[in-house]
Formats: structure tokens, sequence, C-alpha cells
């Protein structure tokens, strides 16, 4: 099991994760969610490349901090494209192999056999720089699943592929998960991972709004309250009516006290509602529009695409 | 996995330090870097920075009266100060700060570092096989610097009188002490500049801190000598130089104490690189 207690990054003032509360079994989970929501900052706690602020990480046994033991049984392959210089695609494998410890014999046979599950044994005389993103994409996943390791970790693995190339490492991770291995990937599209997860984390914001099973997931998303933050004269009259909804989660009054929010599972009916009220109060609005405008869009985003 | 045994060594599994497995992922590293260095094509400008105090001994030859040039005494003097101001104090220096500083700073720079942190090494080996390769090609590129620019003020002498002050004379004794201040001094700059390029983002500035400590530590009392280099360095010089009138003069100390407190100053040094060097993240877009 690899487990996440309470586990909060800050860099500086900046917030990376939050209070994350994770436990992570094997095949294949994907952490989805937009461009910085966090899920290379938690990859990078569970490699210990980053040390968490709060909370503790627990990664088969292991802490992060004792990379000598944690990087025999788990493989990363991080979102960084970059590598170090003139170093041919064989190399990058082998002198890895080499400095975790193997023997050279070992360590290219280790390599060989990287290199024809990623599907690169013909490029691999060649320098890295004259890869192609893909080819990059792929040396680099060689690397992290040359030593055999238990779990696996992927940054963005399907960045950069084409199709085909797609389609093979998507087997690869099926038959990699098959063996027993805890696969470990992001994406920023759902529906290009929900098919071959057994387990979706969503993740926003440095928080998770919804994990589970893809299907499971979804609903739960479709199930989240919307909040609305309504600017009018009379706010605490306001509230009183709109308790007497039913799809109403919650109500509160903003600070300034010229303000309500308010949580529903049917913003539609509330619309309604609440141009009702707007009439017959004679309520002076100022402004209503939805808080979690964003969360909203992103639900859209990371859903709506699928299957349609 | 069969491919696993191998690298879990018996003497982990028993408890005691895997010594066999650091020794191999040392020599890995060591290799990598050394590769690294060399093949650099920056490392072009430091052939050429090394080489800089030879082109001088060969104006000297060329431009200087061949009387003096046999001169015995004259020859000793001016290597020495040649030594002590230029090959040590500048391109040792400098030498060192590019090459070490490097060991860390150009891997983050580059955004590779991570790579060596992604294995299952304990960072301290990874701080010492980095020192060491560092010191390997720095004693090396010094050595040959020391050693051919005393080959330059022995040349117009020839072969026979040379031999015979080399060995004979107090010719061996010099040659010796001074390539072996050039290797001491990698090895006690190396450590600093090493330390320098874990710290700092931007090094330049304690460089250049380190730098004028080291220039003025004629000026120090004894006690603050003690935590400069360039104070061993020069205990060990055969000719001594006189460091003009403002100099606070400090017995000098004896090789036998002035070698293993160099030694301790690296070994400190290093620890405190290794300590930094465990807690290290990895965030390379705040660099
Ligand atoms: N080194 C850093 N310094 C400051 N803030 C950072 C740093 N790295 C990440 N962050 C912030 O942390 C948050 C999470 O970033 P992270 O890289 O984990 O997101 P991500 O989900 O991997 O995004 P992407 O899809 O772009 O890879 C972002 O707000 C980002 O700005
Ligand atoms: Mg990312």
């Amino acid at each position: 099991m690899i487990v996440f207690e309470n586990v909060s990054k800050f860099y500086g003032e900046i917030l990376g994760v939050n209070r994350i509360n994770l436990s992570i079994s094997r095949g294949i989970t994907s952490l989805v969610g937009p461009n910085g929501s966090g899920k290379t900052t938690l990859m990078n706690l569970m490699c210990g490349l980053l040390r968490p602020t709060q909370g503790s990480i627990n990664v088969l046994g292991l802490t992060p901090d004792q990379p000598e033991k944690l990087f025999h049984k788990l493989g990363y392959c991080s979102q960084f494209d970059s590598f170090p210089k003139g170093i041919t695609g064989r190399d990058f494998i082998q002198s890895f192999l080499e400095i975790s410890g193997y023997v050279r014999k070992e360590a290219i046979n280790l390599t060989n056999r990287a290199l024809e599950r990623v599907n690169l044994v013909e490029a691999a005389k060649r320098k890295v720089e004259s890869y192609s993103k893909g080819m990059r994409q792929r040396i680099r996943l060689a690397q992290a699943i040359a030593h055999n390791p238990e779990v696996i970790i992927l940054d963005e693995p399907l960045n950069g592929l084409d199709p085909m190339a797609r389609a093979e490492v998507i087997a690869l991770f099926r038959q990699l998960s098959a063996e027993g291995m805890y696969l470990i990937l992001s994406s920023h599209i759902l529906h290009e991972v929900d098919m071959m997860s057994d387990r979706v984390v969503l993740i926003n914001n440095g928080y998770i709004v919804a994990d589970g099973d893809t299907r499971g997931v979804r609903s739960e998303m479709q199930e989240h309250p919307l909040q609305i933050l309504i600017r009018c004269d009379r706010p605490s009259l306001l509230a009183a009516k709109v308790f007497e909804q039913e799809d109403i989660v919650e109500a509160r009054l903003h600070k300034d006290r010229r303000g309500l929010f308010v949580k529903t599972v049917n913003p539609d009916n509330f619309y309604l509602f609440f141009n009702k009220v707007v009439l017959e109060e004679n309520l002076q609005v100022e402004s209503i529009h939805p808080v979690d405008d964003d969360l909203d869009a992103i639900y859209q985003y990371l859903i709506g695409s699928e299957g349609s | 996995m069969s491919s696993r045994v191998e690298i879990y060594s018996a003497e982990q599994v028993k408890g005691k330090m895997p010594l066999a497995l650091w020794w191999r992922q040392f020599q890995a590293i060591f290799r990598s870097e050394i590769k690294k260095i060399f093949l650099s094509r920056k490392s072009i400008m430091l052939y050429i920075f090394a080489l800089n105090p030879s082109l001088l001994f060969i104006m000297l030859n060329i431009f200087n009266d061949k009387k003096k040039l046999i001169d015995a005494q004259f020859l000793n003097r001016v290597f020495s100060e040649v030594y002590e101001g230029l090959i040590l104090r500048v391109v040792i220096f400098f030498g060192c700060s590019w090459i070490f500083i490097n060991l860390f700073r150009a891997e983050i720079n580059e955004k590779s570092l991570h790579y060596y942190f992604l294995t299952p090494v304990r960072r301290e080996v990874l701080v010492v096989a980095k020192y060491f390769s560092g010191l390997f090609t720095a004693s090396l590129l010094f050595s040959i610097t020391t050693l051919f620019c005393l080959f330059l003020i022995y040349l117009p002498r020839g072969y026979e009188s040379s031999m015979q002050y080399i060995f004979d004379g107090p010719g061996l004794n010099h040659i010796l002490s001074y390539w072996g201040i050039s290797v001491l001094g990698c090895v006690g700059y190396g450590s600093m500049f090493l330390l320098l390029g874990v710290f700092f983002r931007n090094p330049i500035l304690p460089a250049t801190f380190l730098y004028c400590w080291e220039l003025i530590s004629f000026l120090l009392p004894p006690l603050l000598k003690k935590l400069t280099i360039i104070h061993y360095l020069q205990s060990l010089t055969p000719i001594k130089l006189s460091e003009g009138p403002y100099a606070i003069v400090a017995e000098p100390v004896s090789a036998w104490v002035a070698v293993p407190s160099l030694f301790l100053l690296t070994a400190v040094v290093l620890t405190v690189a290794c300590l930094k060097v465990r807690k290290m993240e990895i965030s390379y877009s705040n660099e």
C-alpha cells in the first residue's frame, strides 16, 4: 500500500496540495486534474523529490526520505523533459542501472529488455537530443521500469505519443498491472485514462475532489452542489426564504452582511425560486454568480468531453 | 526477481554497511561525472585557462636575458611569485570554482539532477562520488599546469645542470612541494566550491566573498587564518615570500599539522554538504 496521511505541501506561500488522505493499492490508479492542480506535486512527494510541509507518506512500508531503499522498489518517470547532456538512449538507461548498483553484465541485460519493452532498440545508439518528443517520453518510461520496480509512477506518460505508440504503451501498462505492480499515472484528460484505470482520483487546486472507479467519480461530480453568491440589500430575509427550499444544502451570510452564499444541488430550481422571491419581496439585487465557477468549468472539462 | 538479488548485497541483509554496493555506485557515478566534465564543450575554456601560466613562462624564456635564466635563485623567486600569485590564487582557485560549483549547480540548471535522486543511492555516496570526480579532474589538470611550468623553468639550464639541481640540490623538494600544494589546493577549494554550488542559486557572490577572504588572509589574526585554505597551503611552500608590511605574521604550521588540518576542514565542509543534499528538494521551476 501507498498511504498519504494528511499531507500538505506549500511552496512558500503557494499551495501545492492540501490535506491529502489517500491510500493506493495494486493496479492502475490515475490522478486526473487540470494544469496546476497538484498531480506532479503528489508524485514528487511520493518519491522524496519533495518533502511534505505536513503529514506523512508511506510507500510499501518505507518513507520517501530513504532513497537507498525506496528506489529498489520504485520507478519514476517524471514530467521534466530534460536529460544529461549528450547522452545516448542506451547509456541513459544503462548508467542509471549501474548507478543503482547493478554489475555491468546485468545492467546491459536489463537495458536491452527495457528498450525492447518500449520499442526503442533501433534508436538506442542515438543521442537523446535527436529524439522526437514521443521517443523521449518512451526512453524515460523505459528507465522507470528497467529495474523491475514494484511501484511505477508515471507523470503524464501519454503526453506527446502518437496513437500507435499510445496503444502500445497502454498495453504495456495493462501488462504491468496484470503482473501485480502498482501503477500510478497522471493525466489532465479523464477519458484518456479512464478505460484502463482501476481507479481515478480527481484533483483540483490541490484538493482531491472525487475518488473511485470511473463511473462513481462521474456521478459523484454531477451530484456536487453548486455554490452561489448573491449580493442584495436584505440577505437575511433571503436566507430565511431559501431554507424553505428542498435542494438547498447550505445558506450562509457573507461576512460583510451584504451577501449570501447558497449551496444547491439543483441550480436550475434555485434560479426559478430566486426570481420569484425577488419579485415578491422587491429585493434590490446587486449581483448573482456561482462562486465555484471554475470548479464547475473543471467538471465540465473533465467529464464533459467523455463519450459525447 | 533475480535481478534484485544482486543489488541487495549480503551485507545489507545482515544490517551491515553495504560497502561493496557503495563502491560500485561510487564508481558508476564517478565515471559518468568524469565523462560529463571532460566532454562538455565548455571545458575547452577551462583547458585554455589552465594553460595560461605556461604562456607566461614561455614568454620569460623567450624575452629574458640568458644569464638570468640560469640563475637558480632568480628563477626560484620568479616561480614562487608566479605560483602563489597566479597559479594558486587565480588558476587553481577559479578553475576549482568552475569545476566544483557545477557538480551540483549545472545539473540543477539543466534540470537533470533528479535522475540521481531517483536511484537507490544514498545521497552521501552521491556527494562523495561527485567530489572525487571533480577532484580527479582538477588535480590532473592543475598538476599538469604546475609541472609544465616547472619544466619551463628548468628548460634553459639544459639537461645536465637541471638534473644535478633536481637530484643533488633542492630541486626535487621544490617540485614535489609545489605539486602537492596544487593537489591540496584542489582538495580544499574543491570542497568549499561544492558546498557553494549546493547552497546558492547564484554562487558568484559567495565565491567572490571567498576569494576576498582568501586574499586578505595575510591581514587576519592567527585564529581566523586557520579558517582559510591559503594559510595551510602557504605553510607548505618551500620558498617563503614576504607578505608585505601590513601582514599579521602567524607562526607557519608544519606539514604534519597543515595537511591533516586541511583534510579535516575538507571533511567538515563535505559533511555539511551531505546534510544539505540529504534534505534537498527538486523544484526546478523555482530555481
Ligand atoms: N517549484 C514551485 N514553486 C512554486 N509553486 C509551485 C512549484 N511547483 C508547483 N507549484 C505550484 O503548485 C501547484 C501544483 O503544481 P503541480 O505541478 O503539482 O500541478 P500539475 O497538476 O502537475 O500541473 P500540470 O498538469 O501542469 O503538470 C501549482 O499551483 C503550481 O503553480
Ligand atoms: Mg504536472
